[in-house]
């Protein structure tokens, strides 16, 4: 067994919530950069290089790039041989905590969903465990801004509405979306599983590089149709019309019932953050 | 670029359109979800509000706590929609302008028509951006709602677009059709 320090995992956790806040993934940036050589808008090109000039300035002051610090999104693959003394969901709310807390960023978490009060430190934190082979801890954590959140969906579609239906399903999502979650999105699909599982898999994808494709030949066409279809809607940078409406698309499947055709879209804005350890 | 200087007044954003670009000078207040909730509250009871409201603009934003030093931290625009509810309150008693990001439903385009308003986009996600414009920032009510107080912003060369004119003419629909293909 390997004996990880509960130290150790806490400041990595706080570590993690601030790097993600604060430095764009370059993925992103990338694809960001590249929209302003496509964007044929004239404002579309602006608020583009509003986006980069943001990003340096959110990296240099140490400042969220967005004020939506999100709630936490935590994904643990812990290696079989792995031994943590300590509860592993307290430490990475702990982790949490400090770095909302000496990061200076947002606390938007509320107790109860229906009562609403904040918990003042942005915990708990949403957490998916997954136990592996080996000997490592891998964290990644992605805060999530919910004003995209909000905008997801999830349908239980009949097989016999095939591709067709997801095409329809997903460009249509992001035709409702418009200008609400910070255009140029990134939308993460999941198709397949169950009703539970599809979300799950459409949240992992957006984990994934921007500009990656699927390794299914299949999915990697779909991916490039749906993109077309997407950017298509015209609703461009911030929403003011123009070309660049997603930076990306990734889908992610699994296995389901004979009986179904489960799809998630879960949309992510501009600044879909993740960011990793491995201990 | 069209430059407006607070105290605002109705004529002046009467006479902008769709699609021109201004900056702001001077004092706009931020709310958004909770202190909406809480002002309706206030008006529902005929209670006074914690302000004038009346030719004021109101900028939906939960900012980022200041490092030391800082003024504001982060304080990009939230999604306006979750405001319609109590917009239309806001708006016939005198509110003049709302910024924010993202559509606004049937509601609250009549009660701009109605009452001469304008709806403002700022840059969704330029968060760490548009704070520089913003100088100073007092607590004004509801302090215990953290990030969704309500708060007086002195703000200079704040940028933003007209996206719902006092004509209800709307940019993102324009914008849309105009880059569209089928």
């Amino acid at each position: 067994m390997k004996k990880i320090e509960d130290a150790q995992i806490i400041q990595s956790v706080r570590d993690l919530c601030i790097e993600a806040n604060c430095c764009i993934n370059p993925d992103i940036l990338g694809a960001i950069v590249t929209g302003i050589s496509i964007e044929e808008s004239e404002t579309g090109q602006e608020v583009l290089s509003q986006l980069v000039e943001n990003a340096e300035i959110a990296k240099n002051e140490g400042n969220g790039i967005w004020q939506d610090t999100g709630m936490v999104i935590c994904f643990v693959e812990i290696g079989q041989e792995v031994f943590v003394e300590g509860n592993l969901q307290d430490l990475i709310n702990e982790g949490v905590r400090r770095g909302y807390e000496e990061g200076f960023l947002r606390k938007s978490v509320v107790s109860d969903p229906l009562i609403r009060c904040n918990t003042g430190d942005n915990t708990p934190a949403i957490i998916y465990f997954d136990i592996v082979p080996g000997d490592l801890l891998k964290i990644t954590i992605a805060p999530k801004g919910f004003g995209s959140e909000n905008m997801s969906a999830i349908k239980m579609l009949k097989p016999s509405d095939g591709i067709e239906g997801v095409i329809d399903f997903v460009t249509e999502t992001c035709r409702i979306a418009g200008p609400n979650p910070c255009p140029p999105i990134v939308v993460g699909v999941g198709i397949g599983g169950s009703f539970d599982k599809c979300a799950f898999l459409a949240k992992k994808a957006l984990l994934r590089p921007v500009n990656s494709k699927s390794p299914l030949s299949h999915i990697a066409e779909l991916e490039e149709v749906l993109l077309k279809k997407i950017n298509d809607l015209g609703i461009g940078p911030a929403g003011l019309g123009g070309r660049v409406t997603a930076l990306g698309i990734n889908i992610e499947t699994f296995p389901t019932h004979i009986a179904s055709l489960p799809v998630a879209v879960n949309i992510g804005c501009h600044v879909t953050r993740h960011a990793e350890v491995i201990l | 670029m069209i430059k407006l200087t607070s105290p605002f007044d109705k004529e002046t954003f009467k006479t902008l359109k769709a699609g021109d670009i201004v900056t702001f000078d001077g004092v706009i207040y931020a709310a958004r979800d909770a202190a909406h909730k809480k002002l309706i509250e206030m008006i529902n009871k005929g209670e006074k509000l914690p302000f004038d409201i009346a030719n004021q603009v109101v900028y939906y934003v939960g900012p980022c706590p200041e490092r030391p030093g800082q003024v504001i931290g982060s304080a990009g625009p939230t999604t306006s929609g979750r405001m319609d509810v109590y917009a239309p309150v806001l708006l016939n008693l005198g509110l003049i302008g709302m910024i924010g990001k993202g559509e606004r439903n049937s509601d609250v385009k009549n009660a701009i028509i109605e009452n001469g308003a304008v709806y403002f986009g700022s840059t969704g996600g330029a968060g760490a951006l548009i704070s520089k414009s913003i100088i100073s920032q007092e607590i004004v009510a509801f302090e215990e709602l953290g990030p969704e107080a309500l708060r007086r912003l002195f703000v200079k060369d704040f940028p933003a677009i007209v996206v719902i004119d006092s004509q209800g003419n709307n940019l993102y629909e324009i914008g849309k059709n105009k880059y569209k293909r089928d």
